[in-house]
């Protein structure tokens, strides 16, 4: 445990350290930013019938955000560390692969939601210069934050996995941007083309990220997507562990 | 918990895809030894100690340390080590007392065993003044010192480094040579390096290695000793040439001799005894014994760098 946290603690302040994290951090602003200023847009216009958090949260721009930022986030975790040499002294220290996989997913999933506060922010602004005070449904934003944890997770794995095939930065964002977009545009095509009932229109529905994020930013919390999630984000950790441990049996 | 000895490589062989790294190693290190591995690039010396380190697992044999199995234990084999990896790598963005607080933080240390520790190998390692820089901005030779007290950090029994002293500059060497010399005793050290002065001055014995096997064993002075066998007397006589061909003709412990001309009278005599016996005494006497002239006398002895060269180079049959 001891281990754990003191390993979490120095990839955190990793990226405040480094530019990197600031640099994160400044763009997520700025496109959220963007995003928020159309979402003033919209809302000059016509009533909209749906809720304001799923107009928040489930815009090509929080799509955007999401793919090309966590990335960023994760390319380095092993990958730099394979890079410099340091995963040599890392792992003569007396800890554990998990140790060092779990610390490093639980230091980006840190950082992706410190990242994803100001969102919070922008929520307060709307609710402060609106003039109906049941324009905001806190079980949708409460829903949205969960949404945005567990899709967190998800991308954080899928980061620490693309990280740990390689010992260079740029090709592990490159193949967890892949993966993020692949994942992405399954749910993308389960809009765009309707699959006849059956298997395929259910796994395409099942594992949809729109359809979850605009549940979640309902305030819905539904099992299966939470499950999913999980599951998913458990599947590349365990993956990842399999590679950092590969060294034993290559 | 008493084992003398805190290395013991049996039959150790490590394959990487096609290639053979370290063939079938054993060598055994006591406690509070100082051993040095010497070889060529690409002898296995690093696979060794990757291996000992607990980093790599061995494809065949048996590694322990203290008596631990490196691959059974690697927990706690991990926690008795100070390895030091080749190009010594470190975080640079951090700064030196975080960097080790960090490290003995990670190996297990209690908080105030940890502030102890970290205040005593920073003076041990010369590195006080430093403690507040960030490593990246560091010289090489404190970076070095950054490395090694990392390893030191635990206070562990084994303390292997790969290759300490690569790429610094002379006095950054002596420097990290002492530092490692004060090491003696109180731990058990295990140096890699392809450079010989280095383990001759340091190690109380050195493993030479090439292409993943131990060649030569001993102590430095030994393996001098082994091989002054082919050792030679220069003498510069000042003499008619004749009547020094003829003397060394006569004298039976010579086995083989060179007389070449030098400026005036003077002629170099190179003399190969027969058993490296020591010829010195006997050439004296007989220069006294004639009135000629003697202006140097020396037994040319083998030094490491040769004993090196001639054990590292393939044989002939490897060649073809």
């Amino acid at each position: 445990m001891l281990a754990f946290v003191t390993l979490m603690r120095r990839e955190l302040a990793g990226f405040f350290v480094s530019l990197s994290g600031y640099v994160i951090i400044a763009s997520v602003a700025l496109l959220v930013g963007l995003s928020y200023w159309n979402l003033a847009e919209a809302l000059r216009g016509e009533a909209v019938p749906v809720p304001l958090t799923e107009l928040f949260f489930n815009t090509t721009y929080f799509w955007i955000i999401l793919l090309l930022s966590t990335p960023v986030i994760t390319m380095r975790l092993f990958a730099l560390e394979k890079y410099s040499g340091t995963f040599e002294t890392l792992m003569t220290a007396p800890v554990s692969d998990l140790t060092v996989v779990m610390a490093k997913f639980a230091a980006a999933l840190v950082f992706f939601l410190l990242m994803s506060l100001p969102l919070l922010g922008y929520i307060a602004l709307l609710q402060h210069y609106s003039s109906g005070s049941a324009m905001l449904d806190w079980g949708g934003v409460g829903g949205a934050f969960a949404g945005i944890f567990l899709i967190g997770c998800l991308f954080m794995a899928i980061g620490a996995f693309a990280s740990s095939l390689t010992r260079n930065q740029i090709i592990a964002a490159v193949i967890s941007l892949l993966l993020g977009v692949a994942l992405v545009f399954m749910g993308f095509l389960g809009k765009a083309v309707t699959p006849r009932e059956g298997l395929a229109s259910d796994v395409l529905r099942y594992v949809s990220m729109f359809d979850h994020m605009e549940d979640f930013s309902r305030g819905i919390l539904d099992t299966r997507a939470v499950a999913f999630y999980l599951s998913s984000t458990l599947f590349f950790l365990f993956f990842t562990h399999r590679i950092v441990e590969s060294r034993r049996w290559k | 918990m008493t084992d003398p000895l805190m290395i013991e490589v049996a039959n150790l062989t490590k394959r990487y895809a096609g290639q053979v790294a370290v063939a079938d190693l054993s060598f055994s290190v006591q406690r509070g030894e100082i051993v040095g591995l010497l070889g060529p690039n690409g002898a296995g010396k690093s696979t060794t100690m990757r291996i000992l380190s607990c980093f790599l697992p061995a494809t065949s044999g048996t590694a322990r340390v203290a008596g631990l199995d490196v691959f059974k234990d690697a927990d706690e084999v991990r926690r008795r080590i100070g390895y030091m990896p080749e190009n010594n790598p470190l975080y640079p963005e951090m700064r030196v007392r975080e960097y080790l607080k960090f490290r003995a933080r990670l190996k297990g240390l209690n908080r105030s065993r940890t502030r102890d520790r970290v205040d005593t190998v920073l003076a041990q390692c010369g590195l006080t003044d430093v403690s507040r820089k960030i490593i990246g901005n560091l010289s090489k030779g404190y970076k070095q010192r950054v490395g090694l007290a990392d390893a030191l950090v635990h206070d562990p029994d084994l303390i292997i480094l790969d290759e300490p002293t690569i790429g610094l500059d002379p006095d950054q060497i002596r420097s990290v040579r002492q530092l490692i010399k004060d090491l003696a005793g109180k731990h058990t050290v295990l140096i890699s390096s392809h450079i010989l002065p280095e383990v001759e001055m340091t190690c109380s014995r050195v493993l030479i290695m090439r292409s993943g096997k131990i060649l030569a064993a001993d102590t430095p002075e030994n393996l001098q000793k082994s091989l002054t066998r082919g050792s030679q007397i220069v003498a510069e006589i000042a003499a008619p040439e004749e009547d020094l061909k003829i003397c060394w003709e006569q004298m039976a412990e010579v086995e083989h001799f060179d007389v070449s001309p030098m400026d005036g009278d003077y002629f170099r005599c190179a003399l190969t005894p027969v058993n490296g016996a020591d010829l010195r005494g006997d050439v004296f006497s007989l220069v006294k014994d004639r009135g000629w002239k003697l202006r140097e006398l020396s037994r040319s002895r083998y030094s490491l760098e040769d004993i090196y060269v001639r054990v590292t180079r393939p044989s002939e049959e490897e060649v073809h």
